[in-house]
């Protein structure tokens, strides 16, 4: 059907004997979606509109209460709008207009500016909301998108509709493994999979696997409860009884990072974009979310320079996590270091603590006591030498000056907490005199004790470099690694000697030892002894208590160390990160023992699940290591079973996999004979095949009695 | 065991071929002289000159000057040359030695072919006419064998795909499985003894035990590195898989990195019993003797190790 005009119409309606003036053309009503060929002036229009809208009116803003001007000033505010707006991104040509009223002549008092990315716009409805022209006119900025939902917006309020209560998946499921194994994810290729560590039998387990989980890494929260997935929309959390179903997701685009508090109630995710103009910082995008309810609950924006840390135009990148949490796992406190100030942030009410920032003129870095609301914070040699170097403890929320330690003539400052709390070690470097070379020194703070006694540490050879340094997890030693690089040597120390509580005491040095990293146990009395990267992957599993050695090993080109969180295995691995060749992870005893290994191509992570804190009281867990032997008998005996059943299993594949192969040589043997013939015609009858016939074959059964040893041998081994 | 290297080549090796015999070891290496030796003690015999190319393969006698030449063992003598349009590959004499399949590589616009060349008893009636050309696979096929009773060709190559086709037609009989198969540039193949079943070696770092007349897999050994050259053993149930690390990608870390070893596996267990270093670059040739007591291996490195097995490499128990 054609387009019809109004004279057309009068005439077929006459025709048809309606009387056009009787129908009252608003009470028809046309089936939706069809027009009957009829276009309409006005949905003409609304097309138009609509299309505008497709096409990103994103990056147009609308700024209200600008004042109102006959049309001689008209050019003098245009100019003065154009000078604030096109300072914060390139204004589109003729991207600025201010309507006029058409009777009067005066503007309205708004304007549209139109930018050429939706980003700068945000930036200025960001920048500029609340600019104060003058008294009278403080600017109202918005996006012209906004304006369409807020139209939306019905008049009447609805109560919300009340969901039926659902109750969630176990999330902790995990936990209750029957043979309490441990749980890890492992990133090779575009595939992300979960295994268990089936250590008793010598393989991983398979829980869970999915191509493309993650866009571009995986991360569990810090109790092990949720999986964290990395994509260009958002962050998003997995976890579950059963499989890995997705619990909730967090919007943020082009997310690059992510960080969770240590009770892994909130989530923060950080972005970074390029600028409009290439001489602007980049602009940082962070969000904090509740984990639960995947609710923002503050974000912070600002340029990169605002987020990076180093003080006084120190390091250009960010330093991840900007945000630090503290408190331990209440997650009450988080703060950023900024210029000349600490920022600590509330969870309460997400707003900073006293509403200002500490001040802390230069201050560099700060760390917070892993169990409780301090933290102690470093701040450099200033004038030259004038104002010394500083290491202060502070608490929050009331922000006292718990201790203080001045120190002259520091290079660097780094600072080391103990897991519970219990001492900070700051590894300080000093020039010499002369100030052409540095030497190290530790100073030692008992956090738990009546005024935080501080004590100094000089190695035996106090020019020695410090390459690792690394505390005992709950216990009160501490082991470094110093000297010159091929061959350091690896010292202990603890915190308490054995008559006299209060002093630091050598325990041992490891001469000649080729290791760059340390790594302990999470129960502490073990700690591995490594060689990674340059040093090809050089192993020692290293028993502290007993000051012994293990086992020496070796994973070779090994670049990761992870003790599983019970501290019963450890999983080194190649990835493909520093090198392509053997990617994939080994998985030891805490005693050195190879378990088994796992070649895997491009190769990216492994990560342990961490486990939530035991339940048990120290006093519990020390009466259970006092009769570890009672409670281990069962377990002794299931292990026995299991690798029983396992040889039996080994050798029933064997056989099987012989018999096929018997199978398959006797078919051959029938077609080579049946083929004889003709092969020696093909030969033109030389019989020349040297068709040996196998008589030894009776050999094959003393191999099924070696295996029998080999069952004998396996019980040995278990003694 | 301590290897008799010898050193004969300058370039790398490229093959390695016993005699029926097993007392007299022919390799091949990119300099153009093939070299026969005493396989008992590595002492060289003789040289085959007259390539002046890369020798790529030989069948007690092929190579990138664009010919295939027919030499006489004994004497050194050349007793005819093949001329192609494009560098031969490999090249494998049928039973009873009447005919002989030759592998050319893509070449200037001319893609890859299979031919087959009858041989005469007499070199004086020796004709350059191929009776069968076989074209189809892309890209360099790296080997081709004969099948049972001359019946069959099977080749593999470049593009990871072993084929078998009828000889006497060239009509193609069987592909490899995609899913099972190699995922990556065939890089050697070899038959067993009796010719029922041969291993390949690809650059996806493993090798595969095919059986020759179903091409049925049956055996895969997985390993490290990408395999240049597989071996069997006609005595025991080993193979041996030799390799490394790309010369080209050869860093300059740690020598183990490139793992250029020769390693063993239980060939029906699928599982590894050891290996044998000694190589400084990627092994490019492995071939046992055929009596299964030695067997020698060719690396980049132009070296050429012989190693006479320990009395308990034969009473190895898995």
């Amino acid at each position: 059907m054609g387009e019809i005009s109004l004279t057309e119409l009068e005439a077929r309606a006459a025709a048809s004997g309606i009387d056009l003036s009787l129908i009252d053309i608003d009470s028809i009503k046309l089936p939706p979606g069809d027009d009957f060929g009829v276009i309409s002036d006005d949905e003409d229009i609304y097309q138009e509109e609509q299309m505008d809208f497709d096409y990103g009116l994103g990056n147009t803003i609308v700024v209200d209460n600008l004042p109102v001007v006959p049309k001689e000033k008209f050019d003098k505010l245009e100019g003065v709008i154009n000078k604030i707006y096109s300072q914060i991104g390139v204004i589109k040509e003729d991207g600025l207009w201010m309507p006029v009223d058409p009777g009067t002549q005066k503007t309205l008092g708004y304007c549209f500016i139109e930018y050429n990315t939706p980003q700068e716009a945000e930036l200025a409805k960001e920048k500029t909301n609340g600019y104060k022209l003058d008294r009278a006119h403080v600017f109202a900025v918005n996006m012209i998108e906004d304006f369409n939902r807020f139209m939306k917006v019905p008049d009447e309020w609805a109560p919300p509709e009340i969901r039926p209560y659902v109750p969630g998946e176990n999330l902790q499921h995990w936990l209750t493994d029957e043979k309490a194994r441990d749980q890890f994810v492992i990133r090779a290729g575009s595939d992300t999979e979960v295994f268990w560590n089936d250590a008793r039998h010598m393989k991983p387990d398979p829980v869970y696997k999915r191509a493309y989980w993650t866009e571009s890494f995986v991360q569990w929260s810090p109790l092990g409860t949720y999986l964290a997935t990395v994509h260009r929309q958002g962050a998003a959390v997995w976890g579950g009884s059963s499989a890995f179903n997705r619990l909730m997701r967090y919007a943020h685009p082009q997310v690059k990072l992510i960080d969770f508090s240590p009770g892994e109630k909130y989530l923060v995710t950080y972005s970074s974009h390029e600028p409009s103009n290439p001489r602007d910082a980049n602009r940082v995008v962070i969000n904090i979310f509740d984990v639960r309810t995947g609710k923002v609950m503050r974000d912070f924006k600002g340029s990169a320079d605002e987020f990076s840390i180093g003080g006084a135009g120190g390091v250009a990148g960010v330093s991840w996590p900007v945000f630090r949490w503290g408190g331990g796992k209440d997650d009450k406190y988080f703060a950023k270091i900024g210029k000349n100030m600490i920022s600590v942030y509330e969870t309460e009410s997400f707003s900073l603590v006293d509403k200002k920032s500490l001040k802390a003129e230069n201050v560099l870095d700060f760390i917070w006591s892993p169990t409780d609301p301090i933290f102690a914070l470093y701040v450099p040699e200033l004038g030259g030498g004038n104002q010394p170097a500083r290491v202060s403890l502070i608490q929050i929320p009331g922000k006292e000056e718990l201790r203080q330690k001045n120190l002259f003539s520091v290079s660097d400052c780094k600072m080391y907490w103990q897991s519970n709390g219990d001492y900070l070690a700051v590894k300080v470097d000093r020039y010499t005199k002369t100030k052409k070379s540095t030497y190290t020194g530790f100073e030692l703070f008992r956090i738990k004790e009546r005024d935080i006694p501080i004590e100094v540490l000089e190695l035996d050879n106090k020019n020695d470099k410090i390459i690792a340094f690394a505390w005992e997890p709950k216990g009160h030693r501490f082991a470094v690694v110093h000297g010159d690089s091929p061959r350091p040597d690896v010292s202990f120390y603890s915190m308490r000697s054995a008559h006299n509580t209060g002093r630091v005491s050598k325990l041992t040095t490891l001469k000649g030892k080729q290791a760059n990293a340390l790594f302990w146990s999470p129960s502490g009395h073990y700690l591995i002894i490594a060689g990674l990267k340059g040093f090809n992957g050089q192993l020692e599993f290293y028993n502290v208590d007993e000051l012994e050695t293990m086992a020496t090993a070796e994973h070779f080109m090994a670049t990761d160390i992870e003790w599983d969180p019970t501290g019963r295995y450890v999983a080194t691995s190649v990835t493909s990160v520093h090198h392509d060749m053997e990617n994939g992870f080994n998985i030891w005893s805490f005693n050195g023992k190879l378990l088994y290994r796992t070649l895997k191509d491009h190769f990216f992570q492994f990560l342990w699940r961490p486990r939530p804190p035991s339940f048990l009281s120290p006093e519990k867990e020390e009466e259970i290591a006092k009769n570890l032997k009672k409670y281990s008998k069962k377990y002794e005996a299931e292990d026995q079973d299991v690798s029983l059943q396992l040889s039996e299993q080994d050798r029933e594949k064997r056989r099987m996999l012989k018999d096929e192969w018997e199978k398959w040589v006797n078919q051959w043997k029938l077609l080579h004979e049946e083929e004889k013939l003709q092969r020696q015609a093909l030969r033109d009858g030389e019989a020349s095949d040297e068709e040996e016939e196998y008589e030894a074959k009776e050999v094959e059964v003393e191999e099924l009695l070696d295996v029998s040893e080999e069952i004998l041998s396996f019980e040995y081994g278990q003694e | 065991m301590r290897p008799i290297l010898m050193k004969g080549h300058e370039r790398p090796l490229t093959f390695l071929k016993y005699n029926r015999e097993g007392d007299l070891l022919v390799s091949c290496a990119k300099d153009h002289n093939p070299t026969v030796w005493f396989a008992d003690y590595g002492e060289r015999l003789g040289t085959y000159r007259g390539h002046n190319g890369a020798v790529w393969c030989c069948d007690v006698s092929s190579n990138a000057d664009q010919s295939v030449k027919l030499w006489n063992v004994q004497t050194g003598a050349q007793l005819y040359t093949f001329s192609f349009n494009s560098p031969a590959r490999s090249v494998d004499f049928s039973v009873g030695d009447k005919l002989a399949v030759i592998t050319t590589d893509p070449f200037m616009g001319v893609t890859s072919a299979i031919n087959v060349k009858s041989i005469a008893d007499d070199p004086s009636h020796q004709s350059g006419e191929s009776v069968l050309t076989i074209t189809g696979p892309t890209g360099r096929i790296n080997r081709a064998v004969w099948g049972p009773l001359n019946k069959t060709i099977i080749s593999a190559g470049e593009d990871s795909v072993i084929r078998i086709w009828d000889s006497e037609t060239g009509k193609l009989l069987k592909e490899s499985n995609q899913e099972v198969g190699h995922k990556k540039q065939i890089t050697s193949l070899t038959k067993s003894a009796d010719g029922s079943h041969f291993l390949t070696g690809s650059l996806d770092k493993s090798a595969k035990l095919w059986d020759t007349r179903t091409l049925t897999l049956i055996k895969t050994y997985a390993t490290e590195r990408p395999v240049n050259a597989v071996a069997m053993s006609p005595l025991l149930d080993h193979v041996v898989l030799g390799g490394g690390q790309d010369a080209s990608s050869v860093t300059t870390t740690d020598h183990r990195a490139g793992k250029f070893e020769a390693k063993f596996y239980n060939k029906v267990l699928q599982e590894e019993i050891g290996g044998v270093k000694g190589h400084f670059g990627p092994i490019n040739a492995l071939a046992f003797n055929p009596d299964g007591k030695s067997f020698s291996s060719g690396g980049e490195d132009g070296y050429v190790r012989l190693h006479h097995f320990d009395s308990d490499y034969f009473s190895i128990k898995i």
